[in-house]
This record gives C-alpha cells, sequence and structure tokens, in this order.
C-alpha cells in the first residue's frame, strides 16, 4: 500500500510542503517578486531577508513562492500532456501493429530526432512566449519516450492469454486497449511520466536560462537563469532555485514509486 | 495477434438475431433431468484452413506461407467431446482459435448448432460469442492480474450485455460454486489462487454467458497431476451437468483418452486420423498415431519384464515446419514406412470402417 | 515385477563410507527376483534440511530428507511443484539461493567426501565435473549469443585444463554422442537455430562433456513433444549405460519414472515419504500419496488386453460418479473417473506436527496428526521403504 511506503510518504509530505509554500505563502508574506525591495545581493538572513536577495535586489522568497507556481504548474500541466500524446500513440501503435504502427512509429521518431530545445526555442519563437506555448512546446517534444514504452508493453502484454480471452468474451478493441492492456501497461508508463515531470520542470528553466520563456511571470528557471552571471559571487541566488528544482523532483519521483507499488495487486495484499 | 474479424466473408449471415433464442439466459442450474441436447450444440467444420503470411526472406521473393491449419474437417455431436491431439506446431491450437473466431479464417465453414459462425462478422460475431466460450491453458497468464476474480468471471457478461448488472453479480458467484469455489473468494486476486483454483476461474468464466460449446485449450497441462484430475472430473461434471459440448486441444494422450469420445490426430495443419476413442487407442492405423503412442512412457512398462528396452522404433527427428511442407504426405520424411507415392501424392482422410478415418496411403 | 531388475552394468567395489541401511549384504549380481539390489551409493543424502527465512517466519522447504544413488543407477525423484524435488537437486549441486535459503542441516556426500560446508570454490569445481545438470527449459539454460559448440568447449575447458583444440574436438565428439547429426556443422549453430529437441541433447551434451558422476537432470522433457521425450530418454539411457554415471531423475511424471529410473524416491511437501526399486513402488504403492499419484493420472491404457481394454465402457458408469450423482451418466458414459486427491499441500508455514500428508489422506489414524513417520523398511521388499504409520512395516 502507498501509506506503507516510508519514502512514497515523505516524498509525499515534501511535495506537500513546496506546494503549500508556493501557492499559500504568498498569502502569508504577499509581495510583488519583481520589486527591488533591498540592495543587490544581500545574503540569506541579513536584514530580515530568509533567503537574501537577487542581483536586482528583489526578495528570493517571494520570487521561490511566485515561481514555485509557475514551474510546478508547467511541471505538470507538460507531463500531463505529453503522457496523453505518448500514450494514445504508444498504445494504438502496439495493439494495431502492422501499418499502424509503422506510421504512428514513424511519426513518433521524427519527433524524436528533432533537437528538442531547438525545436521547442522555435514554437516559443513562433507563437510568442506566454506559459501556454512554453507548456505545449515542452509536452511536444518530450512525449516520445512515453509512446515507445507504452508500445512495447502493449506488444508484450497483447500477447498474453487472458487479452485473448477477453476478445473471446466479445470484447472490442476500445476496451481491450483501455480496460484491459493499458492497466497491465501502467507501471513503467507511471514511472515515465514521473520523470516527466521532473524534466519538464528543468526543460522549464532551461527556456527561460535562455531567456525564452513567458516575461510576465517569473519561474524557477528564470531566477536561475537571470543570476547566473553572478553565481561566482552570490552562489546561494542560483542555488535556491536549484535546491527548489531538485527537491521537487525527488518528491514527485518518490510518490511515483509509492503509487507504483500501490497500484500493483500483487503488493496491494498484505 | 490476430484480428480476425477483418476477413470479410459471405455476408450473408442474416443469423444474428437468432442467437439468445431458445437456449435460456441467466441461470446455469438447468441442469437437472437431461439437460443435455437442450444446451449443447452440435459442431460442424469443413475444409478449416489457416494461412498465415511469414517472414518475407528478401524483397525478391514471395513471402512464404504458413499453412498452420490446412483443411481440416470434423465433427462434434452435441454433449460429445472431441479431442484434437498432436505434438507442437501440429495447428491444435490454431484450429481451435479459428473456431473461436480468434485466428483469421482463409477458408472453411464453422456451423454450431444453426449458427454458421464462419460467416459472422462484428456485432453478430460479438453477440454470438455467447454461445462458444474458450478455456485457456496457462492459469497464469489467462486471467487478468489487475481484475478481482468475480469480476473476471462476470466479464463476458458485462461485455455482452447478458442480464441486468445487478444479477450478474449473483451469477458470478453462483458459478464460484458450480466450478467449486467459495463465495469468499470473489474479491480475491488472481495470484491469490493456485493454480487448478485459478483454472477453475477460468472455466467459471467461460461457463458465465451458458455457451453450448467449450474449446478447452490444453487445460491440464500445466497443472500439478493431482490437480489435472480434479480438474478433468470438474469437466466431465459440467458436461454430464449442463450438457456441454467440448473441443478439446491437448498433447497428452492419457488426458485425452480419459475425456474424450472421438479424437483426431493432427500433423502439420492435417487430420492423419480420425476416430472413436476405443478405436484409436487399441487400433491405430496412421504410422504417426501408432508412433505417438508407443512413444508415451507407461506406467506399467516396468510390469512386463524387459519390454521398456525393447520398444518399436522412436521416430527421428523432430516435426518439420508447416512453412512450405513437402508434397505429398507430410508425414513422409519421418515415416518408417513411407514409400515414393507417400511423397508424391497427398493422401486423402478417408473412412477405412465404422467412422474411422485416416490418411495414409499405406492402410487398407 | 520381475526379470525387469534394474541392475547396473558394473557393481563397482568402491564402498564409500557405510553400506546402505536397508541392505547390508555386499553388492553382487543379484537375482532377478529381488526387486532392488543397493550398490554402495555414489551420492548420499542423508536427513538434509533446507531452510529459508521469509518475511513470515521460517519455511522448512527440505525436512530431513535422505536418497541414495548408487554407480550407473537412474534415480527417479517424483512429486508435485514445490514438493522440495528441485530444491533437493539445487541442494547437492551448492546452490541454494542465499543469503534467505540455507542447508540447515544433514549431510551430502559424494563418493565419501562431503559436500555441505564446502566453500564456493571447490563446489563450483564439483558443479559440471563431477554433477552435471541439466535443466527443464533448454532454450533459457543456452547463452543466446554463443554457438552450442563453444558453449560445450567452453564448459571442458573450465573444468579441465583442455586446449582451445582439444576442448573444441570434445564438443564435436560429444555432439556426435547424443546422437546430433552432422556434429561438426551443428558446433557452429547458435541455440536459436536449434529444435527444442536438438538443445536439450546440446544441454545433455554439456552436462556430460566433463563425464561427470551423478548427473541431476529436472525435468528434462516436460517443455519437449511426446515424441522428441521418447528419444531423449533413450539418449539419457543409452549414455547411462556407456559412462556408467548415476543419474538423478527429478519429474513429476509417474510414466517417465516407469519408463526410465531403477528406483523411484516419492516426495511430499519437503519430504520423502516413500522410496524403493521402481517395479515395487509402482505395482505395489505404501504410502497413500503415493497410492494417490499413481491413480489420478490419467495413463494410456492401449491393447484390447489390457485390463481397460481401452474405452472400459464396463468400468466406467460403475466407478464414474462420487459427485453430483443424479444418475444419468449418460454424457460422460465410458469415461473413468479418476482418483482425485482431495485438498492441497500443506503451506510451509502451518505445516501439520505429524505426517505431512495427514489432511488429505483417507487412512489417517489418529497417531498420524501426532507423530511424524520415520521411513521404514517394508518387510518382504527389500530396499522398500515408506513413511507411513498405517501402511507401511
Amino acid at each position: 500500500m502507498f501509506f506503507r511506503n516510508h519514502a512514497a510518504v515523505a516524498g509525499l509530505a515534501l511535495l506537500v510542503f513546496i506546494l503549500l509554500f508556493a501557492f499559500l505563502g504568498p498569502a502569508l508574506k504577499p509581495g510583488d517578486p519583481f520589486e527591488m525591495v533591498w540592495s543587490p545581493f544581500s545574503p540569506p538572513g541579513s536584514d530580515g531577508f530568509w533567503l537574501g536577495t537577487d542581483y536586482l535586489g528583489r526578495d528570493i522568497v517571494t520570487l521561490m513562492m511566485a515561481g514555485g507556481q509557475v514551474s510546478i504548474a508547467i511541471g505538470l500541466a507538460a507531463a500531463a500532456m505529453s503522457v496523453v500524446i505518448g500514450v494514445a500513440v504508444g498504445a494504438f501503435a502496439g495493439y494495431y501493429g502492422g501499418l499502424v504502427e509503422e506510421a504512428l512509429m514513424r511519426f513518433t521518431e521524427f519527433f524524436q530526432v528533432l533537437p528538442t530545445l531547438l525545436f521547442s526555442m522555435v514554437i516559443v519563437a513562433l507563437f510568442g512566449a506566454s506559459l501556454l506555448t512554453v507548456t505545449a512546446a515542452i509536452g511536444v517534444v518530450s512525449w516520445t519516450t512515453v509512446a515507445r514504452v507504452t508500445r512495447a508493453e502493449f506488444l508484450r502484454i497483447r500477447e498474453l492469454e487472458f487479452v485473448t480471452a477477453a476478445r473471446a468474451g466479445s470484447a472490442r478493441d476500445l476496451y481491450l486497449i483501455f480496460r484491459v492492456i493499458l492497466p497491465n501497461a501502467l507501471p513503467p508508463i507511471i514511472v515515465q511520466a514521473n520523470l516527466m515531470v521532473g524534466s519538464a520542470i528543468l526543460f522549464e528553466a532551461a527556456l527561460s536560462f535562455l531567456g525564452l520563456s513567458d516575461p510576465n511571470v517569473v519561474s524557477w528557471g528564470q531566477v536561475i537563469g537571470s543570476n547566473r552571471p553572478y553565481v561566482l559571487d552570490a552562489g546561494f541566488a542560483v542555488a535556491i532555485p536549484g535546491l527548489a528544482i531538485f527537491f521537487t523532483v525527488l518528491a514527485i519521483s518518490l510518490i511515483g514509486d509509492g503509487l507504483n507499488d500501490a497500484l500493483n495487486p500483487k503488493l496491494r495484499q498484505r | 495477434m490476430n484480428r480476425g474479424d477483418k476477413l470479410n466473408r459471405g455476408r450473408d449471415a442474416g443469423d444474428g438475431g437468432g442467437d439468445g433464442g431458445g437456449n435460456g439466459s441467466g441461470s446455469g442450474n438447468r441442469s437437472d433431468g437431461n439437460g443435455d441436447r437442450a444446451a449443447g450444440h452440435a459442431l460442424r467444420v469443413e475444409n478449416l484452413k489457416v494461412h498465415f503470411r511469414g517472414a518475407r526472406r528478401s524483397p525478391f521473393r514471395r513471402p512464404a506461407v504458413v499453412r498452420a491449419v490446412d483443411g481440416v474437417s470434423f465433427q462434434v455431436g452435441a454433449g460429445k467431446t472431441f479431442g484434437l491431439v498432436g505434438e507442437s506446431g501440429c495447428g491444435k491450437t490454431t484450429t481451435a482459435l479459428a473456431l473461436m473466431r480468434l485466428a483469421p479464417l482463409t477458408a472453411g465453414r464453422i456451423r454450431l448448432g444453426r449458427r454458421v459462425i464462419s460467416d459472422l462478422d462484428g456485432e453478430a460475431l460479438r453477440a454470438a460469442r455467447r454461445h462458444f466460450q474458450m478455456v485457456f491453458q496457462d492459469p497464469y497468464s489467462s486471467l487478468d492480474p489487475r481484475k478481482r476474480a468475480a469480476d473476471i468471471v462476470r466479464e463476458p457478461l458485462d461485455l455482452m450485455g447478458i442480464g441486468a448488472p445487478a444479477e450478474r453479480r449473483g451469477r458470478a458467484l453462483e458459478l464460484f460454486a458450480q466450478v467449486g469455489l467459495s463465495a469468499a473468494q470473489a474479491a480475491l486476486f488472481p495470484h491469490q489462487f493456485s493454480g487448478g483454483q485459478r483454472q477453475r476461474i477460468g472455466l467459471a468464466r467461460a461457463l458465465a454467458t451458458t455457451p453450448g460449446l467449450i474449446v478447452c485449450d490444453e487445460p491440464v497441462s500445466a497443472l500439478d497431476v493431482a490437480i489435472q484430475a480434479q480438474i478433468l472430473n470438474l469437466l466431465a461434471r459440467l458436461q454430464r451437468d449442463l450438457g456441454l459440448t467440448y473441443l478439446f486441444i491437448s498433447h497428452d494422450l492419457g488426458v485425452v483418452q480419459n475425456i474424450c469420445d472421438d479424437i483426431a490426430v493432427m500433423y502439420l495443419g492435417r487430420i492423419v486420423e480420425q476416430a472413436s476413442r476405443a478405436q484409436l487407442f487399441t487400433r491405430p492405423l496412421h504410422p504417426y498415431t501408432q508412433a505417438l503412442l508407443a512413444a508415451v512412457p507407461r506406467m506399467h512398462g516396468a510390469r512386463d519384464g524387459g519390454s521398456r528396452r525393447a520398444r518399436p522404433a522412436r521416430l527421428a527427428g523432430d516435426p518439420p515446419s508447416p512453412i512450405n511442407p513437402p508434397p505429398g504426405c507430410h508425414f513422409a520424411g519421418r515415416c518408417p514406412r513411407a514409400e515414393a507415392q507417400c511423397r508424391r501424392e497427398s493422401p486423402k482422410l478417408r473412412s477405412i470402417a465404422g467412422g474411422h478415418l485416416v490418411a495414409c496411403h499405406l492402410v487398407d | 515385477m520381475n526379470a525387469e531388475s534394474p541392475l547396473p552394468e558394473s557393481p563397482s567395489p568402491e564402498s564409500p563410507s557405510r553400506p546402505p541401511s536397508s541392505l547390508p549384504e555386499s553388492p553382487s549380481p543379484s537375482p532377478p527376483e529381488s526387486p532392488s539390489p543397493q550398490p554402495p551409493p555414489l551420492l548420499q543424502v542423508r536427513d538434509l534440511v533446507v531452510e529459508f527465512a521469509t518475511r513470515h517466519g521460517r519455511a522448512r522447504v527440505l525436512d530431513r530428507v535422505s536418497l541414495g544413488v548408487a554407480r550407473g543407477e537412474i534415480l527417479g525423484l517424483v512429486g508435485e511443484s514445490g514438493c522440495g524435488k528441485s530444491m533437493t537437486a539445487l541442494a547437492i549441486l551448492g546452490l541454494v539461493p542465499g543469503p534467505a535459503g540455507r542447508i540447515a542441516g544433514g549431510s551430502i556426500q559424494l563418493e565419501g567426501r562431503e559436500l555441505t560446508g564446502l566453500g564456493d570454490e571447490p563446489l563450483r569445481r564439483i558443479r559440471g565435473k563431477d554433477i552435471g545438470m541439466i535443466f527443464q527449459e533448454p532454450m533459457s539454460s543456452l547463452n543466446p549469443v554463443f554457438t552450442v559448440g563453444e558453449q560445450i568447449a567452453e564448459s571442458v575447458r573450465l573444468h579441465e585444463n583442455a586446449g582451445r583444440k582439444a576442448a573444441w574436438a570434445r564438443a564435436v565428439a560429444m555432439l556426435k554422442a547424443v546422437d546430433i547429426p552432422e556434429p561438426a556443422a551443428r558446433a557452429r549453430a547458435y541455440p536459436h537455430q536449434l529444435s527444442g529437441g536438438m538443445r536439450q541433447r546440446v544441454m545433455i551434451a554439456i552436462a556430460l562433456a566433463c563425464r561427470p558422476r551423478v548427473l541431476i537432470a529436472d525435468e528434462p522433457t516436460t517443455a519437449l513433444d511426446t515424441t522428441v521425450q521418447a528419444q531423449i530418454f533413450d539418449l539419457l539411457r543409452e549414455l547411462q549405460r556407456d559412462t556408467g554415471a548415476a543419474i538423478i531423475l527429478i519429474t513429476h511424471d509417474m510414466g517417465a519414472v516407469a519408463e526410465l529410473a531403477d528406483r523411484v524416491a516419492v516426495m511430499y511437501a519437503g519430504r520423502v515419504v516413500e522410496q524403493g526399486g521402481v517395479a515395487q513402488v509402482l505395482s505395489a504403492p505404501r504410502h497413500p500419496y503415493t497410492r494417490g499419484l499413481s491413480a489420478c493420472v490419467p495413463h494410456l491404457d492401449t491393447g484390447p488386453g489390457g485390463d481397460g481394454g481401452g474405452d472400459g465402457d464396463g468400468d466406467g458408469a460403475g466407478a464414474g460418479d462420487g459427485d453430483g450423482g443424479d444418475g444419468d451418466g449418460d454424457a460422460g458414459a465410458g469415461r473413468r473417473e479418476l482418483v482425485e486427491i482431495p485438498g492441497v499441500v500443506p503451506s510451509l508455514f502451518a505445516m501439520p506436527r505429524g505426517c505431512a500428508f495427514a489432511p488429505r489422506c483417507a487412512d489417517a489414524v489418529a497417531k498420524c496428526a501426532r507423530e511424524r513417520p520415520a521411513m521404514r523398511a517394508i518387510p518382504a521388499a527389500a530396499g522398500h521403504a515408506a513413511a507411513c504409520w498405517v501402511t507401511a512395516g
């Protein structure tokens, strides 16, 4: 069960803490993240600024809260998008085989060989840097691994006798795909989805770092990117958002592990 | 995986409405008296062929054709058990899947009762599936590990919309009792059952829609010997109570002898001999059948003196592959008695005496 | 049960440790009537106990297992899955999966040399060199990326100081010995290019390449077709005659035992419950479990003269109920109802105090539930012993 997995519970606690910090924190400590409130590069703890100030003298606590909202939202949305696309493509390719599989897998390979960062930069450049386009750009370039994993699982599971048994029980294709095969294919997909959230957050950070994310909002990646030139003088301004990303990704992957176990009936009983 | 349904055949089915009629639905306890002929359906298979396209070796050559099943015909009386025996690759399982309309039919006609199931397609086929169900070989992979036992058993009812949703649970429990499981086990997952119990679940699932025909594909070969007896006795009892017709696939001649009324021996996609149990086991005619029987280890081999060491000659080699089989008799390559004619002409399955069929030039 | 005394070709005079308890007289070509003349065991297992530490406690997988196999003898080790027959083989090979599992007691002696407690390295040398092993699934026990010749040669080079060329020559010779046609060409084949029967022959060739004195065959034909199984049986018998190796044949198939073995040991729930000459045990089983095991299998019955007559209309109807009993037996006419052993094998964590089979046994008396029966020799039958309070002794 999920709650018997201590690591997963720790991950959940960590994620809840991060979410509370990002979404409820601003209520306790209101402030405009763009406002320059103090002298730049004040180290953490100085003058009442727990985490210090960045190169423009903005309060890093406020930045982290606002940035967390954006980073986490983009991470989840982009991961969800890539899982939906990837599972759909992989499931149909794996289930139907033949020409359908050929076509879908060539399509997948096309996206795989694109230089992901470059491609997403093009998307953002074409459609403008907004939260929506950044999320879409990340989702569009990162679904291919989900598709491959899903297809491989489908190829394996569709040969098992219980699938034939369901067909003998007059199951339709969609029932077989989504109610019979997919539940059994979930474990590796969940693991992938997890990794996806983390990598989407990092991807957004990379885009921000390159100055390609929505300039009207702040994200953890943006904080890292904008403070990058001063990393030798004020490492904390880069390290703090970096650690935030690290802990968020860690929390999500611990939860994913636990979910995977909880969904497995063999482990569910005692 | 073969999606057999896409093969469009005559489409003169017109039979779709016919299902459900007569055979009563719901309760399976219509067994008292002689429910025999009421539930069982006679099965008639004519010239069944299943050919697959093999791998393409080079772009300039045509891909080989795998003749998994190559012109198989037989009949099973209602309430009877028909055995299909043979070694791996002989096409017995493909025959079963084709009958179940789970493998694409290349040719042939399958008639169950008055329904021509080889002509059905799409929704008509889906609806007709309630009349023929299957029990699978592997009790471990034939049950969805993520579903509870009761949900597995009622799945065909849910899929075909048989009975009100509320009744289906009761029906599942009734089936549990019928196959010797307790209602308390209904909520368990497959991995919590032993192999024999899992096979009972698979049997309950097959019985759920009150089918007339059950295709049993090696239903006991993955089980321990002590459990085999339980399942075979259960199959026999259910047949007696419900008047089921069985097509029983097996490689184990002892099991086949125990449960089957009539038996066909397959070799490389064709039936080489077909006879009643008494005829086949006391007077096998085809050299392959004889060799097969001789190869079975005997319990009492040790009893009759030195006979263990003085056996009829073993068959050499392995069964050849069904890809481009040799012309003439498929068995000629391994047959100790093959003559020139055997390699030239393919022998027809012909009647020798009293329903004993054999495909061999040398038998008269 | 006459004339068919499983007599080894050469009752070797070397007599390690002590003679088997059941037969004090020294082995000599014995009269055909006495069914099981036991030459001194080559491999002797005594009171072997294997335990596994699990989350639910300690499981005793093997409980005081004793058996022996002599030179040139084939011992059938029969039982259902989980009865411990494969674990016995692994224990003999020193392959009990640790750290959870361990040999908790007893001894295993090969020609008087104690194998329990040996380190990994000496055990590794014994495996393959002195004790060969054939597994059930030949495909997964062969390495798919090497040719079969390389794999046999590798085994030779590992255990003997043979050069590359000599090892290859031996590989080809071994393939010839296991009746593989064109051995020199087939030595260059990869496992996937061979049929199942060929692969099992290759496995046998690997196992025999170093001329082991004991060959353990764990369900060697279960994955094979009937006609191929018969070929492998012939091969094993022939090789055993030529090399004089002792064979332990692990199987669930009484028919295979009848076909191949000289002696048989029946295992149930980690214990040996009956042991004796194959004719003795099959035609006059003493332990109720052995009886059930022989009776529940639908054995092939041919020949019009035999008891069932191949169809047995008569006895089918008579014996054929016990359930339902609603009288109209005509759907199953002619079918012989099989004897069932009721219930299931006890869990390793809830082993009965007395006889492990008692809860399923029709003959059980009060004592059976209380005390565990020891193996007792059957008075009139030399070498035949059973662990049963009721029917043995």
